[in-house]
């Protein structure tokens, strides 16, 4: 059989064609793979530059694991340096603490009042208030944080700190607001409608059919909601740095200035020299927040799996 | 029928009354929770619009800092914002984009490797931004930029903070946010128009680039525009990789710092010596960049709901 020059031509430019094809889902698998590495790559600098504290002698004279929880003050830029975590741990759990205090009931009760009884043209409003909220650079929190509302909590508290865990812990329950209100509505609202109507339909009143059937139904994705909450205000930094005062005071008074993990490293790398004792322990700092957070999010994931499960398996 | 109705209808009436009262407290609760976080909303944003008003005026707009930052305006802090924004974008999109149309339309999804991606954009969106700006400093500026320093026999060029390694690092910071809304409006396309592309006989490609990206378009925007809104607010993965407290001058290359207004904002609240000279300049700051913010927020809801219209009318 002889193959024609027009069928030849025709099968070249198929087999080009091919080959673009291939090239092209080659660059975008690349461009997925970017995600992977990216997370990778974090994972191995942050740790890498914190490496030294348990691999370098040098280092380890002056801020090494056991240093970090013998001695009871952080104090870095001393004379004698001093790198005790605890004040910094306590400060964090302390802030955090506050914040969910704060945050969690009025996210989610607002969360059941939008889902379970508001009409549709208050949800219409409340939702873009609420995406507003989210909306607000942490920074510019920490500006109203250290303006505006310390100075209004002081006049009510009486406290001697202006800058205390009380205000910073209140502006970062107002930053982790809206991600815990998100993830409750949109769990909330997931519930099949069939719930509610069999619960109507036995007499049970609106509010009995949201806290005996709805909330348990959701409760999964409530809980995941409350985790990325505390996720994220464990690593956020701009509201704390700028609200909370900065002092590593050791102690459980909520009107005492407080120096949180991720404001530290913020405030201080900025002037240690590369590769220093301190530098490593900075990125010590932010292996930890790394870990901490994302255990939380995994775990968070895993509920928000159980709530489809529970969800689709009715 | 009453002798014996009585002694129990008393009960329940109390039990109903007692009942009505808890319910009532609840629902009020919860829509009184819901009015005191419009209320606190309504109060931020009042009192920096009702104090940052008067501050700004053109000059503010356009004018530099002046006598030690107490007087003058935000220009180069405008100007290092929007171009730190841009480059962050650049570098961006092509590959959430990519990444999306990868994982929407050519991943098979049970692959360990399409799992693994998923699991990391997951993953990333919930690392602290302050770990981002340890990244930015241990990767891009002292492996990557003093690998560069190196091989090219430069005493200290890339190795340092720069508009271009705190543009990349913010890129990494946004990159699920575009992976994740990119395939959402990849999946607003209907599938039968996919399918009778296809079928024409167009290639895998050919249906990206003329049927669903063109589609996908106002959805990809969304996501572009939310990760510009976050760009612009975020300050801690810029605070070692680039940003400068000030400059008298304004950035002209990838490898020079930049005034940022976020970070202009930490700086004017925290660094000043003369908190009563710079208020007004300070609140006129944060003014500007929570019109910046919520105008690139309102026009991501506008366009996602018009999507999600077009969802719904299609359905």
């Amino acid at each position: 059989m002889t193959v024609t020059p027009l069928t030849s031509r025709r099968n070249a430019a198929r087999a080009r064609l091919r080959a673009r094809e291939g090239v092209i889902e080659l660059l975008l698998r690349a461009c997925a793979f970017g995600a992977v590495a990216g997370l990778v790559l974090i994972v191995l600098f942050v740790f890498k530059e914190a490496w030294p504290i348990v691999a370098d002698p040098e280092v380890q004279k002056e801020s090494s694991l056991r240093g970090y929880f013998a001695t009871p003050l952080w104090q870095p830029v001393g004379a004698v340096p001093k790198y005790g975590l605890m004040p910094l741990l306590t400060g964090t759990l302390k802030v955090v603490l506050i914040a969910l205090v704060f945050a969690v009931p009025l996210a989610v009760l607002a969360a059941v009042y939008s889902a379970e009884f508001a009409p549709a043209r208050v949800r219409e409003t409340l939702k873009p208030v609420i995406e507003l909220l989210a909306g607000i650079p942490s920074v510019v929190m920490g500006f109203f944080a250290l303006m505006v509302l310390a100075s209004w909590l002081q006049a009510l508290t009486g406290a001697a700190m202006r800058l205390n865990a009380l205000t910073a812990g209140i502006a970062l329950g107002l930053g982790i607001l809206p991600t815990i209100f998100t993830v409750s509505e949109d769990a909330l609202r997931s519930v099949p409608r069939s719930f509610r109507e069999a619960s109507l339909g036995l007499g049970a009143t609106p509010w009995q059919t949201a806290w005996h059937v709805s909330l348990p139904a959701a409760s999964a994705g409530v809980a995941a909601g409350c985790l990325l909450g505390l996720a994220r205000a464990v690593g956020e930094t701009m509201i704390v740095l700028m609200a909370s005062g900065n002092a590593a005071i050791h102690s459980a008074s909520p009107f005492d200035s407080v120096r949180t993990l991720a404001a530290s490293i913020a405030a201080e790398l900025a002037e240690v020299v590369v590769g220093s004792p301190h530098y490593a322990t900075l990125f010590f700092l932010g292996a930890l927040l790394f870990s901490v957070t994302f255990v939380i999010n995994l775990v968070a994931g895993l509920f928000v799996g159980r709530l489809r499960k529970r969800l689709a398996g009715t | 029928m009453t002798s014996i109705g009585l002694p129990v209808v008393a009960p329940i009436a109390r039990a109903r009354r007692r009942l009505d009262l808890a319910g009532r407290t609840f629902t009020a609760l919860s829509g009184f929770a819901s009015l005191l976080i419009v209320l606190m909303v309504a109060v931020i944003v009042g009192e920096i619009a009702w104090n940052g008003w008067a501050t700004v005026s053109w000059e503010f707009l356009a004018g530099a800092p002046r006598e030690g930052m107490t007087k003058g305006g935000i220009f180069p802090a405008i100007y290092g914002t929007v171009l730190l924004v841009v480059l962050m974008i650049v570098a961006l999109i092509p590959f959430g984009v990519g990444a999306a149309v990868w994982l929407h339309l050519y991943a098979r999804q049970d692959a360990w490797f399409t799992k693994a991606v998923r699991f990391a954009v997951h993953n990333l969106a919930g690392v602290p931004s302050i770990v981002f700006g340890l990244f930015g400093l241990g990767f891009f500026i002292q492996f990557v930029g003093r690998g560069m320093d190196r091989a090219m026999g430069l005493d200290v060029m890339w190795g340092q903070p720069a508009l271009l390694w705190a543009a990349l690092t913010l890129a990494l910071l946004n990159l699920p946010v575009v992976i994740v809304t990119t395939e959402e409006a990849l999946g607003t396309v209907a599938r039968e128009q996919r399918e009778a592309s296809l079928a024409l006989g167009a290639t895998r490609w050919q249906t990206v680039r003329h049927v669903l990206l063109p589609q996908a378009l106002p959805g990809m925007l969304t996501g572009a525009i939310l990760a510009v809104a976050r760009g612009a607010g975020e300050v801690a993965p810029i605070l070692f990789t680039g940003a400068a407290y000030y400059l008298p001058f304004l950035p002209k290359a990838p490898t020079d710092q930049f005034m940022e207004l976020g970070y202009h904002v930490f700086v004017l609240a925290t660094q000043s010596p003369d908190v009563d000279a710079t208020r007004p300049l300070l609140y006129g700051t944060v003014l500007v960049l929570l019109v910046l913010t919520f105008l690139l927020n309102l026009t991501a809801v506008l366009l996602r709901a018009r999507l999600r219209a077009r969802l719904l009318g299609k359905g």
